[in-house]
């Protein structure tokens, strides 16, 4: 189970050299073959993280936090994770401008998915003022 | 695992560089440039396949809804 990481170089490796050697000839057939790559080797260690969230909601329970607040911090690790990715496949394409709009948008997303905490948390400072 | 894929992927790319050859030496460039299309076409629909995968998981993961 902990050998994954040598068929995550590999993968990697045997990925970059078949991009490398299609790169002279077919750009945008490289290109498929890095987002290949790349969604694969994301989909390998999708499981640990299945394990690693139910951890996490596990103590968060235990330490009795709400429920909400942990639910929106694991939606704004997964968009970050999407934009993240979305905009290495665009940096990948040459296409710089639309890999930080694509940054910019998931920054945005993000933003407004935490807002309501960060009203509670004005809210509260201002009970504590007052 | 899926990892074939990637074979599959540079074998494609491959097979369409040398047909995209061969036929621009045959004078007919209208051909390879709808090789080059096919090419293309068939590649993205075997990673959009991949992308969604990895979209529907981190979805669950995350409790994206």
């Amino acid at each position: 189970m902990d050998m994954e990481v040598f068929q995550l170089v590999g993968l990697g490796m045997v990925a970059a050299i078949l991009a490398l050697v299609l790169k002279q000839h077919r750009a945008e057939l490289s290109l498929f073959v890095a987002i290949a790559a790349g969604a694969i080797i994301l989909l390998m260690v999708t499981g640990r993280l299945v394990g690693i969230v139910t951890v996490l909601n596990d103590m968060a329970r235990r330490a009795n936090l709400d429920q909400s607040h942990l639910s929106v911090v694991l939606k704004a690790l997964g968009i970050a994770y999407i934009a993240e990715f979305g905009a290495q496949v665009c940096k990948d394409a040459g296409e710089n401008s639309i890999a930080s709009k694509i940054e910019l948008g998931g920054k945005i997303i993000i933003l407004s998915l935490t807002l309501p905490i960060l009203v509670g948390l004005i809210e509260v400072i201002l009970q504590v003022l007052a | 695992m899926s990892v074939d894929i990637i074979f599959k992927i540079a074998a494609i790319g491959i097979l369409v560089s040398v047909l995209n050859h061969v036929l621009n030496r045959a004078g007919r460039e209208e051909i390879s440039m709808m090789v080059t299309l096919a090419g293309i076409v068939v590649v993205l629909l075997m990673v959009i396949d991949m992308i969604s995968r990895l979209f529907n998981n981190v979805k669950s993961i995350f409790q994206l809804y």
